[in-house]
């Protein structure tokens, strides 16, 4: 099995080796054929080892490929653990990226940095899988902090572009604020247990942290196991952008469409709700840190679904569902149902990367307009497009049937189950998150496939306007010019400029993998319900108290699919669903002019959400100014003055004044030698002589 | 083990090879780059035994030689190598190529002179990590300031003078009071062996006066706050391969004499005063952090950062004793010794290959000043590529050797308490900071100048340069195992050796 695991992850490796440095000789069809060859491998084998892992054939993988490094007896090895949760996410991640690569074909046409876009999404694929299938923490820090160079690269990508650059860098140290509390989480672990390989420290989790604790401020001790999950959890709020760490989600949008749909919605930022849920034998000990984790889940839920109700920028309103629907997993992880949280990663994956990939379509078909106010009844011209984005806002609110209802039902359930203290709120949180969603996922159906077109359909004036709207997010942006835009967008007006501004639908190519994420969008919930969250699918891959085990609990009013549909029709959600959908109709497709009115009632909530909830200022002036100003501070002051000024150059003038001193004594005058010579000897004398 | 002298040979093969470039003078200015190339390529194929050759399974010292020297102080011409200094010597000699070739066609005034210096000096710094006897050490020790005084003062930048003055007498200041030290110890001992100032017997007032005294030499060269402000002024003076030397493999020198001298011959001292050295280096860390952050100059930037990285190599050499102390077991303190010895490396080939490309962007516009760039990659894709991968190495990112070092300190740091761990994990931010800012600003955006609009992207030159070093810091971080097992019996010695007191036995 070693064999066909290292094909797994050296095969997009490769690919992106040959794609990224080669790139240049084998051309575009070149680099597209190797890598998707390459991810299509690595696809083929992981649904085949998940079929394995199902039917028995073979069992759980544990095993080192090579030492890392070995210090003070602590052996660092790099290789992999694969059991059904590992498989299942090898599933999802090579198969979504398959469909991002072969949709990249379309949406990155006539670009010039094809190759160099190839090779990142391979790089990308291999990197994920490495942290995914990892058997220690030392691998599944690689793994974490590669995906996060290679989504910075990616949101960069067109480097030319100010707001694209300053995204890139806000997601990098965002990521690192959440690396930071990550490495000493991992460094609590290897303190505690003494290994970090999982199958060490799960076994040994118990013993090890059982009545330790930390005194991080003098007199105070906490849990050992409570420091170690909440310092892993920060790792997790980082990657997985949950509230305070989501500020870089939202402008990771400069990247293009394929790679927000791949890296910033189906796999990366799932990874800390992976990371969690693989160590759910360590949080299952802390239900201090269960109760943390699911008040941010909450947060992250409720708050960032709001501000999906006021975007108009259509890949922006993608991204805040995505920080929302991380919140509910997030919620799920809280109240023990990591099951639950991983089934939802997994139908979010489909539906999510389904969503953006049909948003770029829309992107493309409108000539990279990206403002819903500018669209409006594409239905007539992008039918598969609006069809497949249909089924996957139908799938992200949760309809009856879809893969996204089974996911979001159980998990509101299981919150409903729990008796941590914070379950109540959370509850709430979720209950009211339906309505939202359903609200924000409509008016994005409405405004843009529905209604009266408004775009603009003369030749000039496209694209400037929504880079604009995008570009008021960003501090930045008062510097950037035109000439940017039509560098960065060369290719749109390439690929498909040779028109005016009718939209039209996509490629082949394009519309292929849509289709494709529609299938398990639509059916995955429906034939995994059962096996993976009441069922033992997850086996001994996850690790849940008997007291906390809400799922178990659940698991004895499941009687199949179809009555879960039956019953979840009668449910609250499922009302508050419709209704969301309804209002957006009201408001989007009936009486268009009530969203202004509202808006102007309650000016001042609508300037908290446009705002963003000031996060970003707050963050701008405290961090970003604040570190600048420390640094200017401690250099101008610190280094300068005091080091240079005082002591360095101090010293120095300090012997020029002493040499002036003795300088000033050898005057080179015989007569005042003469005079020194008497004084002395009159004081010898006194001294000597006079005294006795 | 060969039985050529093979630590002599890369002590005095450089020298030599120097020698000869100054005699012929004027004379070779078209063949001097040639020889001075293929004597420094020599020297780094002959060290290549060092390594293969190197006994895994024992601390003591290995190729070693003993003549006699100045019988007088019974002094002796002592060399060899043990874990500390054989990887570090390799380093040097794989250094040195690169600093001749950054100065190909950058360097046109008085170039044999100035390939001579390089080459002198690399012997010299083998000497330093290679001599066994203390006044050997003292002496290459001083020596290596003259050529590196040179090579900044006749082919550095405007303000040559103010550094190189500054430069000589901060580490000259230090050095005194080093070789006080030595001489208090040869009086006591009646010897200059290293080894046995080790093994000797010292109050704990003498250790302390004599760590203070090691102190003031190693904390200017590593450098550690507040004795480093030479330091950025050095860089920004210096030629890009005097920056080179200078960040890659003379700020080590300062790390390994706290392995060499202050730990083994005053630990009792170093435990009294691992606080202070403690401090020191998560100051150094967290605020030259943000010192770094606001550089306008590149060079500038990357020696600050070049200080912070080195907080690491100094507080993993010290964090034993509250190891002990918080944990009641040395368990963790050789994992900080292996984070010391491995940020060395990489640190040597991180700021080398992040000075080398700097030295590649100020060949084309002849300025470090940040604001003077702005998309570099849209004429130079290739060093950009070369570039991020470097910073990303700086910034710590795991399978770059950068990643190594930096964790290792950190798990052992967390040993010993939160609170070191937390200050010294600050760097995954602020390294990533400072690095990336300087990326943003120099190689990402638009072309914002007729300068960067007009450059070209690397030559085959400059290409093998940065590949090698790319390759280099890939592979020490893909697998950094090879380097740890070289140095395990060492640190695993150090360890013991300097968790037995030194005091005199009541009586």
């Amino acid at each position: 099995m070693e064999n066909t695991l290292l094909v797994i992850v050296l095969a997009p490796l490769i690919a992106a080796i040959l794609a990224g440095i080669f790139g240049r000789w084998i051309g575009r069809v070149g680099a597209h054929t190797v890598t998707i060859l390459g991810v299509a491998i690595a696809c083929g084998l992981s649904i085949l080892t998940l079929k394995q892992l199902v039917t028995g054939e073979v069992q759980n993988y544990y095993g080192n490929v090579y030492t890392w490094l070995v210090s003070d007896g602590v052996q660092m090895n790099v290789g992999f653990m694969v059991d059904r949760l590992t498989a299942m996410m090898m599933v999802v991640v090579t198969f979504v990226s398959l469909c991002v690569h072969v949709y990249t074909i379309g949406y990155m046409a006539e670009d010039p940095g094809y190759q160099r876009f190839f090779s990142y999404i391979s790089l990308f694929t291999f990197s994920m899988l490495m942290l995914v299938m990892s058997n220690n923490f030392m691998q599944l820090f690689f793994g974490w902090e590669a995906v996060g160079v290679v989504s910075y690269l990616l949101i960069g990508f067109w480097y030319t572009r100010p707001t694209a650059i300053f995204a890139n860098l806000k997601a990098f140290l965002v990521n690192r604020v959440g690396d930071f509390g990550f490495v000493l989480g991992i460094a609590a672990v290897l303190y505690y247990t003494g290994s970090l390989d999982y199958k060490e420290v799960f076994a040994t989790a118990h013993h090890a942290f059982a009545a330790k604790s930390l005194e991080i401020v003098p007199g105070y001790a906490w849990d050992a196991i409570t420091v170690t999950c909440l310092l892993l959890f920060v790792g997790a709020m980082g990657k997985s952008a949950q509230m305070p760490l989501h500020v870089w989600l939202p402008d990771s949008m400069e990247g293009p469409t394929p790679i927000s749909a791949l890296i910033h919605a189906a796999t990366m930022v799932t990874a800390g709700i992976f990371m969690v849920a693989r160590m759910s034998p360590l949080f299952e000990m802390s239900e201090t840190a269960l109760n943390t984790v699911l008040i941010i889940g909450s947060c992250t839920a409720f708050f960032m679904g709001l501000l999906g109700l006021v975007n108009n920028d259509i890949k922006r309103v993608v991204a805040y569902s995505t920080l929302s629907q991380l919140g509910y997993m997030t919620v799920a992880l809280g109240v023990s149902a990591y099951a639950g949280a991983v089934f939802h990663l997994m139908t979010h994956a489909f539906f999510k990367a389904l969503l953006f990939l049909a948003a770029g379509s829309v992107i493309m078909g409108m000539h990279h307009e990206q403002d819903m106010r500018k669209m409006g009844n594409l239905k007539k011209y992008m039918p598969v497009t609006y069809l497949t984005c249909l089924i996957g806002s139908l799938a992200l609110i949760g309809f009856p049937g879809t893969s996204g209802f089974f996911s979001k039902d159980a998990l509101i359930e299981a919150v409903h189950e729990s008796h941590l203290p914070a379950a109540g709120f959370a509850y709430f949180c979720v209950l009211t998150g339906v309505f939202i969603t359903a609200f924000y996922s409509f008016r994005l159906v409405f405004m843009t496939f529905h209604g009266k077109e408004r775009f603009d359909t003369s030749e000039a004036g496209h694209a400037h306007g929504a880079r604009a709207v995008a570009a008021k997010h960003d501090d930045h942006s008062h510097g950037h010019d035109d000439r940017s835009h039509d560098h960065a967008h060369d290719h749109a007006h390439d690929s498909h400029g040779h028109h005016g501004g009718v939209p039209h639908e996509s490629p082949w190519v394009v519309t292929l993998p849509l289709v494709l994420l529609a299938i398990p969008s639509v059916f995955i919930g429906w034939f995994t319900i059962g096996p993976m969250l009441f069922g033992d699918y997850f086996g001994s891959a996850i690790y849940v108290e008997e007291a906390h085990n809400v799922l178990g609990e659940l698991a004895h009013e499941f009687h199949g699919s179809a009555a879960f549909v039956e019953h979840g029709v009668t449910q609250v959600p499922f009302f508050l669903a419709m209704s969301g959908v309804f209002f957006a109709w009201l408001f989007y497709v009936k009486m268009t002019d009530v969203p202004g009115k509202i808006a102007n009632i309650c000016s001042p909530l609508y300037k908290l959400f446009e705002n963003k909830y000031f996060f970003d200022d707050a963050y701008f002036a405290v961090f970003a100014k604040g570190s600048r100003n420390l640094g200017q501070a401690l250099w101008k002051v610190g280094d300068s003055v005091f080091i240079d000024g005082l002591l360095v150059n101090g010293s120095a003038r300090a012997v020029g004044w002493f040499a002036g001193v003795i300088r000033g004594i050898q005057t080179g005058r015989l007569y005042s030698y003469a005079f020194t010579m008497i004084i002395g000897l009159a004081a010898m004398l006194y001294f000597f002589v006079l005294k006795h | 083990m060969t039985d050529w002298p093979i630590l002599s040979v890369l002590i005095w093969l450089p020298i030599a090879v120097g020698a000869v470039l100054l005699a012929l003078g004027e004379r070779a200015v078209a063949a001097g780059r040639w020889i001075a190339l293929l004597g420094s390529l020599a020297t780094f194929a002959l060290s290549l035994p060092l390594w293969t050759g190197f006994d895994l399974t024992t601390a003591t010292m290995q190729f070693v030689e003993h003549r006699e020297w100045i019988n007088a102080f019974n002094a002796s011409y002592h060399l060899g190598v043990d874990g500390f200094a054989m990887p570090l010597v390799v380093l040097t000699t794989f250094i040195t190529p690169f600093v001749v070739l950054a100065g190909w066609t950058a360097i046109e005034n008085k170039q044999t002179q100035y390939y001579a210096a390089f080459l002198i000096l690399e012997g010299l710094m083998v000497g330093v990590f290679a001599a066994l006897d203390a006044l050997l050490f003292y002496v290459f020790w001083e020596a290596m300031l003259i050529p590196m005084f040179i090579i900044i003062g006749i082919w550095g930048g405007p303000r040559r003078v103010y550094a190189t003055i500054k430069f000589f007498l901060y580490t000259f200041l230090g050095s005194v009071f080093m070789l006080v030290a030595l001489i208090y110890m040869y009086l006591k001992s009646g010897s200059f062996e290293i080894a046995a100032f080790q093994g000797m017997t010292l109050t704990l007032d003498e250790q302390i006066l004599i760590f203070i005294a090691f102190l003031l030499a190693f904390a200017v060269k590593v450098p550690m706050w507040p004795v480093h402000t030479w330091l950025p002024d050095a860089h920004v003076e210096a030629p890009t391969g005097g920056s080179v030397i200078l960040a890659a493999i003379m700020l080590k020198m300062g790390g390994y004499g706290f392995l060499r001298f202050s730990l083994p011959i005053a630990p009792d001292a170093s435990r009294e005063l691992d606080w202070l050295m403690i401090s020191l280096s998560l100051i150094a860390v967290v605020y030259i952090g943000f010192v770094a952050l606001v550089q306008q100059d590149m060079k500038k930037l990357i020696a600050y950062s070049s200080i912070a990285h080195m907080g690491f190599v100094t507080l993993g050499s010290f964090l034993m004793w509250d190891i002990v102390r918080a944990t009641g077991s040395t368990q963790g303190a050789a994992m900080g010794l292996d984070g010391a010895m491995v940020q060395m490396i990489s640190h040597g080939l991180i700021s080398g290959a992040m000075f080398l490309g700097v030295g590649v962007m100020y060949d084309r516009v002849h300025s470090r000043e940040i604001s003077a760039y702005g998309g570099v990659v849209n004429k130079m894709p290739i060093f950009a590529a070369f570039f991020v991968l470097f910073s990303m190495a700086n910034s710590g990112l795991p399978a770059t050797s950068g990643f190594v070092g930096e964790f290792l300190v950190i798990l052992a740091a967390f040993r010993a308490d939160f609170w070191y761990a937390f200050l010294a994990a600050m760097t995954l931010i602020l390294g990533a900071a400072y690095t990336l800012w300087l990326v943003k600003r120099v190689i990402f955006g638009n072309v914002t100048n007729d300068h960067v609009a007009h450059v070209e992207d690397v030559n085959s030159r400059e290409f093998i340069m940065m590949a090698i070093l790319a390759v280099a810091v890939l592979a020490l971080g893909l697998w950094p195992a090879p380097l740890l097992e070289v140095m395990k019996p060492s640190v695993e010695h150090l360890v013991q050796h300097v968790m037995t007191s030194k005091l005199p036995l009541p009586l």
